[in-house]
């Protein structure tokens, strides 16, 4: 596959975006490897956690866009204790997810969901859920 | 001793196994757990984005709540509670431009600067009570029961709220010995559940539990000890379809810690709502000889 890499991307809004939300210094990634290493969520996700930054990095919007990873991502943070060059990716991912949310646009359906399986669910699953994957 | 306490949705509803059996033992330790009055929910996830602050005034306007009702710490139970309280309060401690900005938009409430510590159980039970002390009141010692600490996530990170290590945690271990249990170390305690992907995607979490639990049973386990009302659910709720898919598979009781605590207190069972348990319990507990 041929990926297009331009000064453009780098300096594209979208990495402006997620630098600010995350709060994040994205270039301080040097692609380890070691939040993908320690993932538990990464034998569910199409792009490892470490190529997400990446693909931030280089400015790939339309293939982030396109990956399950940052809604697989459980929020867990072993990636941003673990992270030798301190970076937070935990607030990556859920800056990445807020660019799609803040526009109105829901990851999972509440109306979708077993009423049997909400109603045995504690409240913080369905509080937590609904803050990471409903607009 | 009275000890300011937050419980939050979860342990009012869905997890009375956690709450009824800590508040008991905690008054046979000595504390009285007082409820803060009109707490509100926390939000239970901590908001990740630097933009968002608006997320963090229900877990702030519960600290101020503390703070007005005199206590200087407040003690939490869910893991997840403890989390974003815990943060929030960090937040308004270390960043002054935030802190002004939250309590300019709470015109009502009187200003905030981060004076309550947010403080786990584990943390009371450890560090103000301490392990001789709740081992001298054990009547019924967990004697044979080997028990694998499972910790999740939101009690050890990020690393500036964990309760202990980030990496290899000891609390859960060091409670479970002081009451006489056998405790099972297992490289998947401080692993993640899934959280609330069981809203999103239930599936991931199914695999979770297995590996999780499978590897507790691999080390000898019998059993699970954990805090969080989510990763019980997660651990428990998913084994009903674990069994259809593992033909070896069992079940697996999962504890809460104050469950173990009160039956070695030999309080009465029925405190800890041992009905409510995913996995039935009871064998093991009555093989054991440790229902009085
Ligand atoms: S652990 Fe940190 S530096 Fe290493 S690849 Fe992941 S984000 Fe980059
Ligand atoms: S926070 Fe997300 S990306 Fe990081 S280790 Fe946990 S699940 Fe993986």
């Amino acid at each position: 596959m041929r990926i297009e890499i331009s000064g453009q991307t780098f300096q594209s809004d979208f990495v402006k975006k997620v630098a600010e939300i995350s709060g994040e210094s994205v270039l301080s990634c040097n692609q380890c490897g070691k939040c993908s290493a320690g993932c538990p969520m990464a034998f569910a996700m199409d792009w490892l956690p470490n190529q997400i930054i990446r693909l931030v990095q280089l400015g790939i919007e339309e293939d982030i866009a396109k990956s399950k990873t940052p809604w697989i991502c459980a929020s867990c943070l072993t990636c941003s204790v673990r992270c030798p060059r301190g970076v937070d990716l935990g607030r990556l991912m859920e800056a990445v997810r807020l660019l799609t949310l803040r526009r109105n646009i829901d990851y999972v359906a509440a109306a979708k969901i077993p009423p049997d399986a909400l109603g045995e669910m504690p409240q913080i699953a369905l509080v937590g859920g609904f803050r990471k994957h409903t607009a | 001793m009275d000890l300011s306490y937050y419980p939050g949705c979860t342990l009012k509803t869905k997890a009375k196994g956690l709450e009824a059996p800590a508040v008991a033992a905690m008054a046979a330790l000595g504390v009285n757990l007082v409820e803060i009055s009109r707490w509100n929910c926390c939000g239970a996830v901590y908001s990740l984005a630097d933009d968002d602050l608006a997320h963090h005034l229900a877990p702030v306007r519960n600290l101020i709540r503390v703070h007005e009702q005199g206590a200087d710490k407040v003690s939490t139970l869910c893991s997840f509670c403890y989390n974003t309280l815990k943060r929030a309060n960090q937040l308004v401690q270390r960043d002054e431009v935030k802190r002004r900005t939250l309590n300019d938009f709470m015109e009502e409430e009187k200003d905030y600067q981060g004076e309550v510590a947010v403080v786990h159980l584990l943390e009371v039970l450890r560090d103000d009570i301490g392990w001789d002390n709740i081992s001298a009141k054990v009547k019924v010692p967990l004697q044979g029961l080997r028990v694998a600490p499972y910790y999740g996530c939101t009690l050890l990170r990020p690393q500036e709220i964990a309760i202990d290590r980030v990496e290899r945690p000891a609390i859960l271990h060091q409670l479970m010995e002081a009451i006489g249990a056998e405790v099972v170390d297992f490289p998947f305690s401080t692993e993640c559940c899934g959280s609330f992907q069981i809203i999103s995607n239930p599936d991931s979490v199914t695999q979770r539990a297995w590996d999780i639990l499978s590897s507790a049973l691999k080390r000898g386990a019998e059993a699970l000890v954990l805090t969080c009302p989510l990763c019980y659910f997660n651990l428990g709720q998913r084994q009903a379809e674990l069994k259809q898919k593992y033909i070896d598979f069992t079940g697996m009781p999962v504890f809460y810690f104050s469950q173990l605590l009160a039956l070695a207190l030999a309080l009465d069972s029925r405190v800890c709502h041992l009905e409510l348990n995913y996995a039935d319990p009871l064998p093991l507990l009555e093989d054991k000889r440790l229902l009085v």
